[in-house]
C-alpha cells in the first residue's frame, strides 16, 4: 500500500501518494480545479457532492469527481477537457440560479462566489426555485439558507469535525435543507455556537452576525490578520483574529475569528473562542489607573461601569508610587511575610516568571500563589510524588491512537470543548470511551461505558477497578517490575477493595466494574484524562494517585495512545507553574528549600532568597485573618469570586491594609482594592503561554490598548522598580531569555521559534524538533527513574449532607462563562446565551418542591447564601445541585467549603452539603 | 463584621450591565418529555437499540401512532443515544414517515396515497387524485405517490397498507369508510408444497458439499443469468468479486423494486416466496454471507407478511439459524433500489447513493463485502442449478440468452408480466397482451421503466435486452416496457418523469438536485428551450453520482430526439 500510484494527469505523468485524490495531486501540480463542497483543510472528508471538480477519466462513461476519486496506476485524468470544463461551469451555473444577487451576497469574499468570478459565469439561465426564509434566532450567527448549496460541509463540520450532532441535511430531493435538531431555529436549538459550520460555509448562508448588515450583506474582509492564540482554557487553540477598523470610532477591531491550523486544534473553536472576544472593547475596560477615594467602605458594593463612585483617576506616577509605597511600608513594618501575591494563569509566561520573581525578590517571601491551587495543586502533587513531573505524559490528541479512553470527573465538553472534539471522534471511529461522573454530562452520549458514580467516592471505585485488575491478572508484570516500585504494597492494599464490597459506595455495579477494569487493562493502548471532579477535593491528591497507579500496574503510558493527561484549566495554568506562580518552588518546580536549587536562583537573581515555602491561596486568606498578611498585589486573580467560602475571603480582602489589584476590568476583587492599575487585555499584548499539551505558544498583539492600560508585563517591572529593584526589560522577549537560564524545560525553545512556529512542545530534545508529545517511554523523572504506587484510602468529604443540609453541592463552570465571569460576562454573544446564574437540579427534586423549571430558591450552606434560578437538568441526580461560579448575582463560592487536601492544598469545591428552599 | 453586613445590603451589579434577558429554564434545545420517553421505552422494550435499526425502529413508532411527533422522536434519540439532527434527518427522508412537529397538525386517521406515475396517470390518477380532494371526509388525507408496482392494475392507490390496483374514488372511499387498511391476503405457494415439488433439495445438496462455489458460478455463467434489477451484471462474476474480498461477508437482496412500470419482483415474490428464498440461500452459500438482508420496499406490506412468516418456517425448519436473515423494511423511496442507496438504507441512514470505486462487493452494507442480488435474479437460481445452464441460456433467442418477465404495462389491453426469450420486441409484448387498447395507436414506449428513455413506434421492432438500446440513448433496465399511444403527448409524458424523478432524487448531488428541477420548469414551455435543455442534460448525465441523476435526462432527450413535434 506505500507504494507510489503513477498515473497521467493533462498528459503529464505523475505519481501519487496512496490514499491521495486526484484533486489534491492535480493541486500540487498547480492545478486548482473548482470546488465547493470538498474543504482542503484537517478533518474534513471529501464528499463529492457538489460535482463542481469533475474531471475526464479515459475509458470510463461518466465523469469522476476528483476530491473523492483516488488515481490508479496508469490511469489517464483530463482536468481541462471541454466536457469537464462544460459539467463544472453546468453546476456553478444551476448553483448560482437560486443564488441572491450578488451585490447582496451574505459573503462577498465566498468561495462561491470567487469560483463564479474565476470561471465567469455571471448569471444563470435557469428559473428561479422557492428559497427558504433567514433564521437569524441566533446571538453570534445567521442563518440565510437562500444561499445554500447543499454542500454539507455544515454537516460535516458539526458532525464530524466538532461532533456537536447538531446540523442535518433533513427531506430528501430539491426539497432537501440544512437543519438544526428538528428544523428548529439556530437559537433553540441544542447548538452550542463552536461556528465551525460558519468558518465551513462556502456560501455566506451561514456567517457570523459581526459582518453582516441588518439585510444580511456583508463579507469576510478584513483590514489585517493576526494569528495568536485563545485567551481561555489550557486547550491553546490557535486562532487569527480578522482585525477591521470600526468606521465611527477609528479604531481597530476583532470583526471575527477564525481557528489557526494549531497541533491542539487544528482550525477548531469554540463558542468562546470564536465569539468571545468582544469583552476587549466593552465600557467597562479600565482605562486609567485608580486610587480610592478616602473612607470609602470595601465590598462589593461598586457597578463596575462607574468605579469613580469610590475611586479617582490618577496618573500612571502616582497610582505606581502610591501602589508600592504602601507595599514597601508593610515590609518595612511586619517584614517580608506580612506581603503575599497572587499571580494569574490568565497572564503570559513572561509575566508570571516576573510576578514570582518580584514576591521573591522585592517582598522577600515565597508569599506567591495562584488560581493553580485551584485547579489541578492535588493532581501536581500526586504526580510529582509518583513519576516525578507535574505535567501531563502525552497531549490529549492522543486520543487519536488509543482503543481505550478513560475521562473521569471532568466535563470536558464545557470545559475542554476542543480537547472533546478528540474524545468524540475516537469514539466515532470505535474506541471505547470510558466516561466517569457523578453528573450525567454531555460525554454521557458518547460513552460505551457511563459510570455515574456517587459523588466523592472516586477512590473507592478506582481501587475496585484495580483490584480486578490485579485479582484477575490483567497487570503488565514486565512493566511493573522494570519501571515502578511499591507493587506489592498496593497490590495487598486492595485486597479489600472488592467491586462486589465497593458497589455500595460508589453506587457502581460490581460487573460492570469489572467490565470496564478489563477493557481498560487489556486494551493495547488506553489513556486516562482527569479534571477538577478529581481533583477538587479534600482527597484530590489520592483520586489521582489511584489514576497514576492504574496507569502504572497495566502499563498505559509512554506510548502512542497511553498516558495521563490532567486536563488544565486556564490557558496558562501550565505555563504560570512552570514559571514558577507556585509557593514551593521555584521556576521548573525547584524546590525553594532545597538549598542547591535555591543557590542557583539566588545566582541568577543576585539576591538572597527565602528557603520557606510560602503560603498558598487559601491559607493567604486565613493569614490575613490572623493579622500575619497585611498588604497584597493581585494581578488578573479574582480570589473574592474564585476562592472557596467567598465571604470569608471577601471579609479577608476588606481588612488588607493595601491591597494592589491589576486587572483589565474592576473585578470584584479590585473593588476591595487601595489602588488599581489598568491592565490590556490578551489580544493587546505579546507573549507565550503553555497549554494543558506543554505546548508554548506565541500569543501576539492584534489591537492597541483603550486609554492608558499597559501591558501586565510592563506594571510589574515599574512596580518592582518602585520597591527598589532594579530591572531593565524592555519586551516580553528580554524576559524569556532570562527564563530559559532558569529554566531547562525551555531549552530548544527559543522567542525566535515562537515567532515563527507559533508553537512548540517541551521537552524539546533539539532546535529543529518540535517537541516530544508523549513522554517517560523509558523512565519516569523521579530519581530512580521508577514511578510510585501509593495506595490511597477511602476517605469521605469533609462536609456530608446531613437533615439540615441534605443536598450535595457541586460547583463548576459552564461553557460560555470563563471562571469568575470578568472576561465572558462583557461579551455580547457568551452574555446571551448565558445570561443569568441558575441551579441545576434533577426534576425529581424540582417536584418535589412543587416549582416550575425557572422559578427561584435560597440555596444555603454553613457558611453563605445565595438566591438562584432553577434549571431543570437530569444530568444531576436527585439530592445533587450544581451551581456555575461565575456569577456575582449567584456567587457560587459564598457556599463552598474551604476544606483543603492535606497535600494539594486544594479546596474542595466539588463537594458540600447544601440546603434548597423555594422563593415564593 | 460590619463590611458583612455592609454588603449583605448592597446588591451586586452585574458585569457588562445592559441585558435583561434570563437564563433559560433548560439545558439547550427540545427536551425529552417524561411521557414520550415512556413510550418509547415501552414500544423498544426488549428490542436491540443498534444504530442500523432507525428506520424500523420509526416504522414501530410511525404503525402505532399513526405519526412521528417530535416529542416521540426526541425521546428515540435519546434512547437510541443518538443525537436529535441524526434522527430527524432519516424520518424526513423517508415519504412513508409523517413527522409531526409542535404546533403541527396530526395527519388525518386514514391516508390514501394515489399512485400518479407514468401508468397510472395514464389511467386517470390525476382526476382521481382531484376528486379525491374535493369528497374525502376529515378522517382522510389524500396523497400522490409514486408507482407502487401496480401498473398492470392501473389506476393504482392505497388506503393505509391496503394496497391495490383499478381502484376508483368511490372505492377508495368506501375502504377508508370501513378502515379497510390492511395489507390484502396472499395465496402463494406454501413451504410444504415447494418441497413437495422439489425444493430446497438444491441448496441442501450444495451444503452438502456436492458442488464447490467455483461449479456454481461456472453454470451461473453458462446460463448467461445477469442482474435483473437493471443493471444486468452477470451474476456469476459478482459472486467472484465478493469471493476474493476478505470476510466477514454480507448478502443483501434488494427488494426495494420502484422503477415505474416495474412489477415483475412483485409477482414472484406473491406467488413462489419459497423460490426466491432457497435461491437468496444459495447466493448465501456461494459468498459465505454471515448474515442476509432483505430490503423489501414499503409498497409491499403483504408480502413483508409472507416473507415474515415463511422465514420463521425456515427457522423453525432449520434450514437456517434463527437472526440469520434480516427482513428490511424500506419507507418510501425510490433511490433505495440502487444497491449503495440501499445499503445506507439498511444501515438506518437517509438513502444516499455512494461514490464508486469502492464497489459494494468489496465495500458494502457495514463496511464488509456484500453480495447484492435482486428479487428475481436469484429466484432463477434454483431451477438453473436443478435444470441446468442450457436449460436457462437456450430460453434466449437471437444471440441472447435466456428468459425475461417483461413487467408490461400501458396502452394495452391485458397488462401484466410477460415471461418470455431475452430479446424479445414491443410489437411482440404488445400482442402478448392482447393488442393496443381500442381507439389506441402505437406511437412509443418506454423500454426500461421511467430512467431507459422513450422510444418512438418505429423502434418498436428492436430486440429488447441490455446493452442493445445504449445506441438509441435508452436502455431495457428492469425490463419496464409501458406502451404508449397517440393519446399521450410526449411532453406530458417527460413531464411525468421527470416530476418523478425530482420528487424522487436524494438531493445530494448538484445536477440531479437541482438539474431535474430546473429541466421540470424548463419542460413545462410549450415550446421547449431544446439548447438549454440538451446542456443540462449533458451536465446530468455526466455529473450526476448515481445512475437516478445520470438516466434521469433519457426521456428529455428521447423527446427532443424523436418526438420533437410535441414541443416544439
Amino acid at each position: 500500500m506505500s507504494d507510489k500510484i503513477t498515473f497521467t494527469l493533462d498528459g503529464k505523468k505523475v505519481s501519487a501518494a496512496p490514499g491521495e485524490t486526484i484533486w489534491q495531486v492535480a493541486k500540487r501540480q498547480g492545478t486548482t480545479i473548482p470546488h465547493l463542497c470538498w474543504k482542503d483543510a484537517p478533518g474534513y472528508r471529501a464528499d463529492g457532492n457538489c460535482r463542481a471538480c469533475m474531471v475526464e477519466i479515459e475509458g470510463e462513461r461518466v465523469l469522476a469527481a476528483s476530491c473523492v476519486r483516488t488515481p490508479t496506476d496508469g490511469m489517464k485524468v483530463v482536468t481541462q477537457s471541454d466536457r469537464a470544463k462544460k459539467s463544472r461551469r453546468m453546476v456553478i451555473e444551476l448553483l448560482m440560479a437560486d443564488q441572491p444577487k450578488t451585490k447582496d451576497a451574505h459573503d462577498s469574499q465566498s468561495a462561491f462566489l470567487s469560483w463564479t468570478r474565476a470561471m465567469n459565469v455571471r448569471t444563470s439561465r435557469f428559473p428561479k426555485g422557492n428559497r427558504p426564509k433567514p433564521d437569524v434566532s441566533h446571538s453570534a450567527m445567521a442563518v440565510n439558507l437562500d444561499a445554500c448549496i447543499h454542500c454539507n460541509l455544515c454537516v460535516r463540520a458539526c458532525r464530524e469535525v466538532q461532533v456537536n450532532d447538531v446540523i442535518g441535511m433533513a427531506a430528501r430531493g430539491h426539497d432537501a435543507k440544512i437543519v438544526f435538531d428538528f428544523d428548529d431555529p439556530m437559537g433553540n436549538s441544542t447548538c452550542v455556537a463552536c461556528g465551525e459550520c460558519v468558518q465551513a460555509c462556502p456560501t455566506g448562508a451561514l456567517m457570523p452576525k459581526t459582518i453582516i448588515d441588518d439585510k444580511g450583506r456583508g463579507g469576510r474582509v478584513a483590514d489585517k490578520q493576526v494569528q495568536s492564540v485563545c485567551p481561555y482554557c489550557g486547550v491553546g487553540c490557535q486562532i487569527t483574529y480578522n482585525i477591521k477598523k470600526n468606521k465611527k470610532t477609528g479604531r481597530d477591531e476583532i470583526a471575527w475569528v477564525e481557528g489557526a491550523g494549531g497541533r491542539s486544534n487544528e482550525n477548531r473553536l469554540c463558542v468562546k473562542g470564536r465569539f468571545g472576544f468582544d469583552y476587549v472593547t466593552s465600557p467597562e475596560r479600565l482605562t486609567k489607573p485608580l486610587i480610592r477615594k478616602p473612607g470609602k467602605p470595601k465590598g462589593i458594593n461598586i457597578d463596575p461601569a462607574n468605579p469613580y463612585t469610590h475611586f479617582r483617576e490618577a496618573t500612571w506616577d502616582e497610582a505606581l508610587k502610591f501602589a508600592a509605597r504602601g507595599l514597601k511600608d508593610i515590609r518595612t513594618k511586619h517584614g517580608p511575610k506580612g506581603l503575599a501575591g497572587f499571580g494569574s494563569a490568565k497572564c503570559s509566561n513572561e509575566e508570571a516568571y516576573l510576578f514570582q520573581k518580584l514576591v521573591r525578590t522585592g517582598f522577600g517571601s515565597n508569599n506567591v500563589d495562584h488560581c493553580t491551587r485551584l485547579c489541578h495543586a492535588s493532581s501536581v502533587a500526586a504526580l510529582m510524588e509518583c513519576i516525578g513531573s507535574g505535567a501531563v505524559t502525552a497531549p490529549f490528541m492522543a486520543a487519536k491512537d488509543a482503543d481505550v479512553i478513560v475521562v473521569i470527573g471532568a466535563n470536558p465538553i464545557e470545559n475542554h470543548p476542543v480537547a472533546a472534539t478528540y474524545f468524540k471522534q475516537a469514539r466515532k471511529r470505535g474506541a471505547e470511551l470510558i466516561v466517569m461522573d457523578p453528573r450525567g454530562q454531555a460525554l454521557k452520549r458518547h460513552a460505551t461505558h457511563m459510570l455515574q458514580f456517587k459523588s466523592g467516592s472516586d477512590v473507592a471505585m478506582l481501587n475496585a477497578i484495580m483490584h480486578v485488575i490485579v485479582e484477575e491478572g490483567l497487570y503488565d508484570k514486565q512493566y511493573i517490575q522494570s519501571h515502578t516500585e511499591g507493587f506489592e504494597k498496593i497490590k495487598k492494599h486492595l485486597k479489600d477493595f472488592s467491586p462486589e464490597k465497593m458497589e455500595a459506595v460508589c453506587g457502581i455495579a460490581a460487573g460492570e466494574l469489572r467490565t470496564v477494569a478489563r477493557k481498560y487493562a487489556t486494551s493495547g493502548r488506553s489513556i486516562i484524562f482527569w479534571g477538577m471532579g478529581v481533583s477538587q477535593s479534600t482527597h484530590g491528591t489520592d483520586n489521582a494517585r489511584c489514576l497514576i497507579s492504574l496507569v502504572l500496574m497495566t502499563g498505559h503510558t509512554g506510548r502512542p495512545g497511553t498516558g495521563l493527561h490532567p486536563l488544565r484549566g486556564q490557558n496558562n495554568v501550565q505555563g504560570a507553574s512552570d514559571a514558577g506562580l507556585i509557593p514551593m518552588v521555584f521556576p521548573d518546580y525547584m524546590k525553594v528549600g532545597n538549598d542547591d536549587l535555591r543557590g542557583r536562583f539566588e545566582k541568577l537573581w543576585q539576591t538572597k532568597l527565602d528557603p520557606d515555602p510560602g503560603l498558598t491561596v487559601v491559607e493567604i486568606i486565613h493569614a490575613i485573618h490572623d493579622d500575619e498578611i497585611h498588604g497584597m498585589y493581585i494581578m488578573g486573580e479574582n480570589p473574592a469570586m474564585s476562592d472557596p467560602d467567598a465571604n470569608h475571603a471577601r471579609d479577608a480582602l476588606a481588612k488588607l491594609d493595601h491591597l494592589v489589584v491589576q486587572d483589565i476590568f474592576l473585578t470584584e476583587t479590585a473593588m476591595f482594592a487601595d489602588v488599581v492599575l489598568p491592565a490590556t487585555a490578551w489580544p493587546e499584548k505579546d507573549g507565550s503561554v503553555s497549554n494543558t499539551n506543554r505546548q508554548v505558544q506565541m500569543g501576539r498583539k492584534a489591537l492597541d490598548a483603550p486609554g492608558d492600560a499597559k501591558p501586565d508585563w510592563w506594571i510589574t517591572v515599574q512596580m518592582a522598580k518602585g520597591l527598589g529593584l532594579k530591572w531593565t526589560y524592555k519586551s516580553p522577549a528580554d524576559v524569556f531569555t532570562e527564563m530559559k537560564q532558569a529554566m531547562p524545560s525551555l531549552d530548544n525553545i527559543t522567542w525566535q521559534r515562537l515567532e515563527n512556529e507559533n508553537s512548540v512542545t517541551y521537552p524539546c530534545p533539539a532546535p529543529g524538533h518540535p517537541g516530544e508529545d508523549i513522554v517517560f517511554a523509558d523512565r519516569f523523572a523521579t530519581d530512580d527513574g521508577l514511578g510510585k504506587f501509593v495506595p490511597a484510602n477511602v476517605t469521605p468529604p469533609n462536609e456530608m449532607p446531613d437533615k439540615k443540609f441534605p443536598y450535595i453541592l457541586i460547583t463548576g463552570r459552564q461553557l460560555e462563562h470563563w471562571h469568575t465571569g470578568a472576561m465572558t460576562r462583557r461579551s455580547y454573544v457568551l452574555d446571551q446565551v448565558q445570561p443569568t446564574p441558575t441551579v441545576q437540579m434533577n426534576t425529581i427534586d424540582i417536584a418535589k418542591f412543587g416549582i416550575e423549571p425557572g422559578d427561584k430558591v435560597k440555596v444555603s450552606t454553613r457558611r453563605g447564601e445565595v438566591k438562584i434560578a432553577v434549571r431543570a437538568d437530569n444530568a444531576v441526580s436527585p439530592g445533587t445541585i450544581f451551581i456555575p461560579f461565575a456569577y456575582v448575582e449567584a456567587s457560587a463560592n459564598e457556599l463552598t467549603n474551604p476544606q483543603l487536601d492535606p497535600i494539594g492544598k486544594i479546596p474542595e469545591f466539588k463537594y458540600c452539603a447544601a440546603k434548597v428552599e423555594p422563593l415564593r | 463584621m460590619d463590611t458583612f453586613e455592609k454588603r449583605k445590603k448592597t446588591k451586586p451589579v452585574r458585569p457588562g450591565g445592559g441585558n435583561r434577558r434570563k437564563s433559560r429554564a433548560f439545558p439547550k434545545g427540545r427536551q425529552v418529555q417524561p411521557d414520550a420517553r415512556g413510550d418509547v421505552q415501552k414500544l423498544l422494550k426488549g428490542r436491540s437499540l443498534a444504530r442500523d435499526l432507525l428506520i424500523e425502529h420509526l416504522h414501530l413508532i410511525q404503525d402505532k401512532y399513526g405519526q412521528l411527533s417530535a416529542p416521540h422522536l426526541a425521546a428515540l434519540a435519546e434512547h437510541m443515544k443518538l443525537a436529535m439532527a441524526e434522527v430527524y434527518e432519516v424520518a424526513t427522508f423517508y415519504h412513508h414517515f409523517d413527522v409531526v412537529r409542535e404546533g403541527e397538525d396530526a395527519p388525518a386517521e386514514v391516508t390514501i396515497r394515489v399512485c400518479d406515475s407514468l401508468s397510472c396517470e395514464m389511467a386517470g390518477a390525476k382526476d382521481i387524485i382531484k376528486s379525491l380532494g374535493d369528497k374525502a371526509p376529515k378522517y382522510v388525507r389524500v396523497q400522490h405517490a409514486p408507482c407502487m408496482g401496480l401498473c398492470d392494475k392501473a389506476p393504482a392507490a392505497a388506503v393505509g397498507k391496503n394496497y391495490s390496483g383499478g381502484v376508483s374514488v368511490a372505492s377508495l372511499l368506501k375502504a377508508a369508510k370501513n378502515r379497510d387498511i390492511k395489507p390484502a391476503k396472499v395465496k402463494y405457494q406454501s413451504f410444504d408444497a415447494y418441497v413437495k415439488a422439489g425444493g430446497y433439495k438444491v441448496l441442501k445438496n450444495l451444503r452438502k458439499g456436492k458442488q464447490t462455489p467455483d461449479q456454481v458460478i461456472e453454470t451461473l455463467q453458462e446460463a448467461g443469468l445477469r442482474g435483473l434489477g437493471g443493471a444486468g451484471f452477470p451474476s456469476g462474476q459478482k459472486w467472484k468479486f465478493v469471493r476474493a474480498a476478505q470476510g466477514p461477508r454480507y448478502m443483501c437482496i434488494n427488494g426495494d423494486e420502484g422503477e415505474p412500470g416495474t412489477f415483475k419482483d412483485r409477482l414472484y415474490l406473491e406467488t413462489k416466496p419459497h423460490q426466491f428464498l432457497e435461491g437468496m440461500l444459495i447466493g448465501a452459500w456461494g459468498v459465505d454471507a454471515s448474515a442476509v438482508y432483505i430490503y423489501l420496499r414499503d409498497e409491499y406490506p403483504h408480502i413483508r407478511d409472507v416473507l415474515l412468516k415463511e422465514i420463521a418456517v425456515l427457522e423453525k425448519k432449520e434450514i437456517i439459524e434463527p437472526g440469520y436473515v434480516h427482513l428490511r423494511r424500506g419507507a418510501g423511496a425510490y433511490i433505495c433500489g440502487e444497491e449503495s442507496a440501499m445499503i445506507e438504507s439498511i444501515e438506518g441512514k437517509r438513502g444516499l447513493p455512494r461514490h464508486r470505486p469502492p464497489y459494494v462487493a468489496g465495500v458494502g452494507v457495514f463496511g464488509r463485502p456484500t453480495l447484492v442480488h435482486n428479487v428475481e435474479t436469484v429466484y432463477w437460481m434454483p431451477e438453473i442449478l436443478a435444470k441446468g445452464a442450457d436449460w436457462f441460456a437456450k430460453q434466449g433467442r437471437d444471440g441472447h440468452k435466456g428468459n425475461r418477465s417483461y413487467s408490461v404495462s400501458g396502452r394495452v389491453k391485458n397488462p401484466g408480466v410477460v415471461l418470455t426469450a431475452a430479446g424479445a420486441t414491443a410489437e411482440e409484448l404488445i400482442e402478448a397482451c392482447g393488442g393496443m387498447l381500442d381507439g389506441h395507436t402505437f406511437k412509443g414506449y418506454l423500454p426500461g421503466g421511467a430512467s431507459g428513455g422513450i422510444l418512438p413506434a418505429s423502434m418498436g421492432n428492436l430486440a429488447l435486452d441490455f446493452g442493445q438500446l445504449e445506441k438509441y440513448g435508452a436502455f431495457v433496465g428492469s425490463h419496464a416496457v409501458v406502451i404508449l399511444s397517440d393519446k399521450d403527448h410526449m411532453r406530458d409524458v417527460s413531464v411525468n418523469l421527470l416530476k418523478f424523478f425530482e420528487d424522487e432524487s436524494c438531493g445530494q448531488c448538484t445536477p440531479c438536485r437541482v438539474g431535474c428541477e430546473k429541466a421540470v420548469k424548463l419542460m413545462g414551455a410549450k415550446k421547449w428551450n431544446t439548447g438549454l435543455l440538451d446542456e443540462l442534460s449533458t451536465a446530468m448525465a455526466d455529473a450526476s453520482i448515481c445512475g437516478l441523476g445520470q438516466a434521469a435526462p433519457n426521456p428529455i432527450r428521447s423527446v427532443m430526439k424523436y418526438f420533437k413535434k410535441d414541443v416544439s
